[in-house]
């Protein structure tokens, strides 16, 4: 489904990427685990088209897609979060889902009719809504609803894209046990839609869901494989799991 | 064909007016690089620089006059253009920092809308203020005796020698500026707060003060030039909008934060307007009629420079020296 | 329901005053009330960029003008007899009021999308300078070409012509003016209501999000851009109807600071808000101007207040909520 290979890219003389390659294939979770600037955010980032990689390729669904803006790659299905919600903070829960259908179906352009009272393009946000249970909160602002709802209206509108990958940027952060818990049940049934890729510090969550895990440590990937693998793994021990688990 | 002596001429005329034009876009674009503001006033400054000039030369000399009441034929001993000069510069730079104090530190945290509203109104502000003050006719400043006259330079141009003096004027203050910001402590604070406010607060710089201080220093070079250039047009309300303009247009060409870029970018605009005002006219007219031939080279030549910017931005987006657009 | 009442408030204020110049036969009243009508209209097109795209355009001067040129060349040909063009394709001249705002829509269109692929390009200051910058040029432009007038600009004798109306009487004039406003606002609210609309304000506030749904940002500012021009170079030609008079100093830079102050004082993002805001300056205009030459140093002052103190401008202030963003 996604097949990224050789991706480098530097920040000066820092190296954030080098030589990442990793796959997605359908049906799986593939968690992305590393240490704080281990360059997961930049990885998330080239593939999502907001930072040009210096080198390596990207294809997704066949295609090539490392010249594709970052809109065009969200049209052809590739549904990003953000790690500190990205939402439009003037508006209403609902419409942020809205805007991720008008942007799905390519309907920015029209001028006439009030997209307000379209009942089709509410009907299908409502529904995205009600997959992760925000249905009830839908009216709020987003600056009206919890931190945790946030995160929920961040894979909403991920849902709304009707993707064939999800791009998840920590969606754990700054929840609380409950919020976790709630979120890592939603997140299990995401893959029944389309293969995620989990960026996540919180290892509970990531060892609970993912099929696979690789490991950034410095802009490098050092291991890839089962959760029971990495786990046992030495170097990714020693790395990484070792610093916060002795 | 055109004989040469003309075309040096116009080529020092345009460096003279990129030199001028680097003094106002240097106050901007490090006021812009070091605080984020962008300050339509700074044309204000300009205007005030030359009014403060006019002013103490009228006060020292009795050849000119301040207010309504011109008195023609009267013939008295100059005022001292010297004088003139470091009131210009005292003046613009109290003006500047006054206008920090007062309104801008309010403005470095808010939108580039509300400092383009803040900045528009002073305009307003300024140009009634002086108006008031001194009356809507022009004024007009001599230059000083010292620098009149014309210099033999090679080839047989005979140039006047205040403008040579003003290009060298500016050449020393370009090159001042680069040592200040490259090597002194106050630049090592301007380069500071240009990449990191907190750290250098965090340092215990004192962030206010150099901001007043980075402020009043752009102010006191866009009252010099506007000294200087007053001298050769005119004084008159008004007098540093289109120059204003120009600097932008410098900015946008040379990257905003840059002095090299400020440079740069207001030689090329000064060569290629004084050039294109030259030599577009003469090209039409090898194809047209001559009436046709100066209308249309003309008009051409007065959006020269903005095509330029165009064709600029449109290859690098963020200017010649600009970091990111 | 407050910003209702507010907005009724201003339309109420525009029909009545002209009313009130009939009444007490006072026609300059009348005059004041359609050139608050044309100003706020050119606040409009503004605001669709400024208020609700979150795009910062010092260069307004330029659509407005190129309207006003648009309405005084056609006429001026119309008058005089000659073409406009003779060569590729014979063009003639108009003093038809209807030809005339669509050609000034076009122009205005056209010029924006020109401006509005090179300026968009850029974000923040770079934007806001170069817009001005551009709107110079033509500014400059309209100065040197000495055909229509140059610097002292182009008188058009008689007011153009609509379907056999008195377009000399005040209140028709004003009545005509009006209507093409009521117009261009029902459009302006569909518009930022619209899925576009919705896709705009979205990109104001986050372009990133609205990238990350498959929404290019470039090409929704780009169409902003274009109907903002649309619609201030109609206000254009409508101004030189009115004045009966073009010339460069509708495309001066304070011309597009002005109507960016209309826009503020009104308060952004508020359908009516311009036409207040360019009521309350005309106002402060008359008002200010009567008591003293130098008008211009106190609007200074109370535009410097209203920023940093009153933030949500006149309809900000009557219905005590700000606009959408945050």
């Amino acid at each position: 489904m996604l097949d990224v290979v050789g991706l480098t890219r530097s920040f000066g003389a820092v190296r954030a990427n080098d030589d990442v390659s990793l796959d997605l294939v359908s049906g799986e979770i593939h968690a992305l685990i590393g240490p704080n600037g281990a360059g997961k955010s930049t990885f998330i980032s080239q593939v999502a088209g907001d930072l040009a990689p210096d080198s390596g390729s990207i294809h997704f669904r066949g295609r090539d897609i490392g010249q594709m803006r970052a809109a065009e790659r969200a049209r052809l299905g590739m549904a990003r979060t953000f790690q500190i919600s990205s939402l439009i903070g003037g508006f209403t829960v609902l419409e942020n889902v809205m805007l991720a259908h008008l942007g799905r179906l390519g309907e920015s352009m029209r001028f006439f009719a009030p997209v307000a009272r379209d009942r089709k393009l509410r009907k299908l946000a409502r529904e995205c809504l009600e997959q992760v249970g925000l249905d009830s909160r839908h009216r709020k602002r987003v600056s009206e609803i919890s931190h945790g709802e946030r995160r929920l209206l961040e894979i909403a509108i991920a849902l709304a894209l009707e993707p064939a990958a999800f791009l998840l940027d920590e969606p754990m952060a700054g929840l609380d046990q409950e919020g976790s818990h709630m979120l890592i049940g939603l997140l299990d049934s995401l893959r029944q839609t389309a293969p995620v890729l989990l960026v996540e510090h919180d290892m509970d969550a990531v060892f609970a869901l993912a099929d696979r895990i690789s490991v950034l440590v410095d802009g490098r990937l050092i291991a890839t494989g089962k959760p029971d693998a990495i786990r046992s793994d030495d170097t990714v021990r020693a790395a990484y799991l070792g610093v916060e688990q002795p | 064909m055109m004989p040469a002596t003309l075309i040096a001429e116009q080529v020092l005329n345009g460096l003279q007016f990129g030199v001028m034009l680097f003094l106002m876009s240097a106050g901007l674009t490090l006021v812009f690089g070091v605080m984020g503001l962008i300050n339509l006033a700074h044309g204000s400054l300009y205007m005030v620089g030359a009014f403060a000039c006019a002013a103490v030369v009228a006060a020292t000399g009795s050849s000119y006059w301040v207010g309504p009441f011109p008195s023609p034929g009267v013939v008295a001993p100059p005022g001292s253009f010297w004088l003139g000069l470091a009131a210009s510069l005292a003046a613009a730079a109290a003006a500047g920092a006054l206008v920090e104090v007062t309104l801008m530190r309010r403005l470095y945290q808010r939108g580039h809308l509300d400092q383009v509203l803040v900045t528009f109104a002073l305009i307003l502000v300024f140009s009634e203020g002086i108006r008031w003050i001194f009356g809507a006719f022009p004024l007009y400043l001599d230059i000083p005796p010292s620098l009149g006259g014309t210099v033999p330079l090679p080839g047989g141009l005979d140039y006047p020698l205040y403008r040579l003096v003003i290009i060298a004027a500016g050449l020393a203050v370009a090159a001042g500026l680069f040592q200040l910001v490259s090597r002194t402590r106050l630049g090592m604070r301007i380069r500071a707060g240009e990449s990191d406010r907190e750290m250098i607060a965090a340092i215990g710089v004192n962030i206010r003060a150099l901001y007043t201080a980075v402020f009043a220093l752009g102010a006191a070079l866009a009252g010099f030039a506007g000294a200087v250039i007053g001298s050769i047009t005119s004084v008159e309300v008004g007098m540093g909008e289109p120059v204003l303009i120009l600097a932008f247009v410098v900015i946008v060409i040379g990257g905003i934060g840059s002095i090299k870029g400020a440079l740069v970018g207001a030689i090329l605009v000064g060569v290629t307007d004084t050039m294109g005002r030259l030599l577009l006219p003469a090209l039409f007219a090898t194809f047209l009629e001559p009436a046709d031939a100066a209308a249309t080279g003309a008009s051409l030549a007065s959006m020269l420079i903005y095509l330029l910017m165009a064709l600029i931005l449109f290859f690098r987006p963020g200017g010649l020296f600009g970091k990111v657009a | 329901m407050t910003a209702r009442i507010a907005s009724t408030a201003v339309v109420l204020l525009l029909l009545a005053v002209p009313l009130a110049g009939t009444v007490l036969d006072e026609p300059w009243l009348i005059t004041l009330a359609t050139r608050v009508a044309i100003l706020g209209m050119a606040g409009v097109g503004l605001n669709l960029v400024l208020g609700y795209g979150g795009m910062v355009s010092l260069g307004h001067a330029a659509y407005f003008g190129v309207g006003g040129y648009v309405a005084g060349i056609l006429a001026h040909h119309a008058l005089e007899g000659h073409p406009v063009l003779a060569w590729p394709i014979a063009l003639g001249g108009t003093d038809s009021m209807i030809v005339i705002w669509l050609v000034a829509i076009v122009c205005g269109a056209l010029l924006a999308l020109l401006i509005g692929c090179l300026s968009l390009r850029t974000t923040g200051v770079y934007f806001i300078m170069i817009t001005l910058a551009f709107a110079q040029m033509i500014y400059y432009f309209t100065v040197s070409w000495p055909a229509y007038g140059g610097e002292d600009g182009l008188p058009i004798y008689l007011r153009n012509s609509l379907v056999g109306l008195d377009t000399m009487d005040p209140m028709t004039f004003f009545l005509i003016v009006f209507a093409a406003l009521v117009v261009v606002i029902f459009l302006v609210s569909r518009v930022v209501r619209s899925r576009f609309g919705l896709a705009l304000t979205a990109v104001r506030q986050n372009e990133a999000r609205v990238r990350s749904v498959g929404i290019g940002g470039f090409r929704i500012r780009l169409v902003a851009f274009v109907m903002s021009g649309a619609i201030t170079a109609l206000a254009g030609a409508l101004f030189v109807d009115l004045n009966r008079f073009v010339s460069p100093s509708m495309l001066s830079w304070h011309t597009s600071g002005e109507i960016m102050v209309f826009v503020i004082l009104g308060g952004v993002a508020r359908l009516w808000g311009p036409i207040a805001g360019a009521a309350l300056y005309v106002f402060l205009e008359q008002v200010l101007g009567s008591m003293t030459d130098h008008w211009q140093f106190w609007v200074g002052l109370l535009l410097i207040a209203v920023v940093l103190h009153a933030r949500g401008g006149i309809m900000g202030f009557t219905s005590g909520r700000r606009s959408d963003d945050g």
